[in-house]
């Protein structure tokens, strides 16, 4: 599947940041048992990337087939406003869930109808839904943050099974099988020719439309899934902030993974991956005690030099800075193909 | 044709309106922002609440967070020749045409919760909260509380760089300042939500030593306080006994964590705004007193002691 070494930089990237979340904080590492749940630092790391690791699953397949979705933060908001409403209301736990995870399959059924049938383009297609999904939830909370104390809700935002948090058990049961679905059957690969050329593929026989609206259902799935999470979370759902810019988070834990925007091959392990390397810094930065002007500056900063290390793969990295590339300036142009480059450098 | 129709019955309409109006004492318009947070919408209800409570005929626009909604809806309550205006501008530049428009046709105007940048003799009054003041009113009640012991504030701040965020900051700041036994000891942005609230308070818990270190919660707003209780809760600590909670606006959900005993105290960011503005208007109606430039609304603080459930069966229709 992933060769270690394609995971490479990602890998070293994630080891550097815990190595500084420990050095900031040494009790970084410890776990203990506190109420039957794992508790330190490393389990909030997971358990706060949870809902992106869950959208970046559904990203990661909008991405392949070269589009994307900005909706997810807007479609989590609705699904939790949903299922807070209902919650009130008095519905069982089973519609509650049910009505909520509906909301997300239309939200993306819609996205895939813009998209494959209408033509839009992605990224102006589910814009629509990123701005009008917020107006929708706020006008199902009437404006209100709804908060409920119904336990079987509450359960998926800070219950845990055999001690792990459970928005980590559904990121990962959800990741296994997504991960099953596209690589045990020929579904990626569908997706990923789609992602590459789209005419190109229906001329070759596949069904492009019906693919294009699977892939946007099932983020909008997956929003809907990360959106219970978050308001099961805080009690309450807050249609104002729930899942607010997550999108662009779920996006860089795509790019981080290295999944390229303009389509084609795709790996969802990598993007969640991707996701725990933001939450491992977001968390660093709460630990280290950096006044909070800093923020935004540390998480551009790691951010880049992910991505720096990912696009001069460390053999082209090499070639880019061996004395003498600068005298030929076509090398450093073709060390931004890693592949290329490790065929005529074998460093 | 068709224009012409519809102006016509726009004519006809804002005539049976004015015609309605008459039978108050008084017309008043109102621009309020939009309802962007609960407290805006609890403003807007309160503020109904005051006109009707004072016969006051209540023209109110909803500007959709958009500052040429509110200068249309300006212009169109100067076309009606309403009695006065109450503003809550939505940014601070940018009003001087309208607001000269308003004066020359001799109505007053008065902003609300907000000030703009404009010649202070285009407006009547600002009738704001004093944010440092909050501050300074949660710092105050900390001192009191603690006595003499040692005590560790964590702080959650509002959105990094907002006015709220830094006054509020300021004043709390401004309140331990002389007492050494009180310090801060570590200070993040909980963007004003729950969720970010809940999840830096993980963070400080797990830094300060299982949060066996930390002494109380200061919050900016009353939000993140609710989301730091849960991970209080969650961290095997009491909230409100192990470390003691204060934050700022009470809103209704603050005061069922209070009558839970998870919360100790918050000052009010009152939507009573209108108000103290009616109270001025109406004076300056009956004889021509001027209000002061600048009338700062009350930061009380509300404790365990005062009866939560009661206030927040109060606060509980106001829209918050």
């Amino acid at each position: 599947m992933i060769s270690l070494r394609r995971a490479a930089p990602q890998l070293i990237a994630l080891a550097v940041i815990l190595f500084l979340n420990w050095l900031a904080f040494p009790g970084f590492f410890n776990i203990r048992i506190q109420d039957g749940r794992l508790f330190g630092s490393v389990v909030d790391v997971f358990n706060r990337g949870a809902p992106v690791m869950i959208l970046a699953i559904g990203m990661t397949m909008v991405i392949a087939s070269r589009g994307v979705d900005l909706s997810v933060g807007a479609v989590m908001a609705m699904a939790g406003a949903t299922a807070a409403t209902m919650t009130v209301a008095g519905y069982p736990l089973v519609a509650v869930l049910a009505a909520a995870l509906v909301v997300g399959l239309l939200c993306g059924l819609l996205n895939g109808i813009l998209v494959a049938f209408l033509d839009l383009q992605p990224i102006v297609a589910t814009l629509i839904l990123m701005v009008a999904g917020r107006g929708i939830a706020q006008l199902v909370t009437e404006g209100f943050i709804v908060t409920f104390n119904e336990p079987g809700l509450i359960f998926f935002g800070t219950g845990s099974f055999l001690g792990i948090p459970m928005p980590v058990v559904i990121a990962a049961v959800l990741g296994v099988l997504a991960i099953l679905l596209v690589r045990r059957t020929a579904l990626g690969l569908l997706i990923e020719a789609v992602g590459v050329n789209r005419s190109a593929s229906t001329y070759a026989g596949l069904n492009s439309r019906v693919l294009l609206l699977f892939v946007y259902t099932f983020s909008g799935f997956c929003a809907a899934l990360a959106g219970i999470i978050a308001t099961a979370d805080i009690r309450g759902a807050d249609a104002n902030n729930a899942g607010l810019w997550l999108e662009l988070d779920a996006i860089l834990a795509v790019v981080i993974g290295g999944t390229s925007l303009l389509g084609g091959r795709f790996s969802i392990l990598m993007s969640m991956l991707g996701a725990i390397i933001i939450q491992a810094m977001n968390t660093g930065i709460l630990l280290s005690g950096f006044p909070p002007e800093y923020n935004l500056i540390v998480k551009a900063a790691v951010i880049i030099m992910i991505l720096l290390a990912q696009s001069l793969s460390l053999a082209g990295a090499g070639a880019f800075f061996r004395p003498g590339a600068k005298a030929k300036p076509q090398e450093p142009l073709r060390s931004s193909d890693p592949s290329a480059n490790k065929a005529q450098n074998p460093a | 044709m068709r224009h012409f129709t519809r102006l016509l019955l726009g004519v006809a309409a804002g005539t049976l309106m004015a015609g309605a109006a008459s039978a108050a004492d008084l017309t008043v318009g109102f621009s309020q922002i939009g309802s962007e947070s609960g407290w805006r919408a609890a403003e807007t209800s309160v503020t109904k609440q005051e006109a009707e409570k004072r016969k006051v005929d209540l023209k109110f626009a909803d500007a959709q967070q958009k500052q040429e909604n509110q200068i249309k809806a300006l212009r169109g309550f100067i076309a009606q020749g309403v009695d006065a205006i109450f503003i809550a501008p939505v940014v601070e530049t940018g009003w001087d045409t309208v607001l000269q428009e308003a004066k020359d046709a001799e109505i007053p105007v008065i902003l609300l919760d907000r000030g703009v940048k404009a010649s202070p003799d285009l407006y009547m009054t600002v009738v704001a909260s004093d944010q440092v003041h909050e501050g300074k009113v949660a710092g105050d009640w900390l001192v009191k509380d603690v006595g003499d012991k040692t005590c560790n504030v964590v702080e959650l701040q509002g959105t990094t760089g907002s006015s709220p965020a830094i006054n509020r900051k300021k004043g709390f700041e401004d309140a331990i300042a002389s007492h050494a036994n009180i310090k801060i000891t570590r200070s993040q942005t909980g963007d004003f939500t729950r969720a970010k609230g809940k999840e830096v308070m993980e963070g400080f818990l797990k830094a300060e030593n299982g949060g066996k270190n930390i002494c109380a919660l200061y919050a900016h707003n009353d939000d993140m306080a609710v989301g730091a209780i849960q991970a209080i809760k969650e961290a095997g600590l009491k909230p409100g006994t192990d470390i003691k909670v204060v934050s700022i606006d009470a809103v209704p959900d603050i005061f069922q964590a209070m009558a839970a005993g998870e919360a100790n105290a918050t000052v009010e960011l009152t939507p009573n705004m209108a108000g103290p503005a009616f109270d001025a208007l109406e004076k300056f109606k009956a004889d021509g007193t001027l209000p002061p430039k600048q009338i700062i609304t009350e930061s009380k603080l509300y404790t365990q002691a005062d009866d939560p459930m009661k206030v927040y069966e109060e606060k509980k229709g106001l829209g918050y």
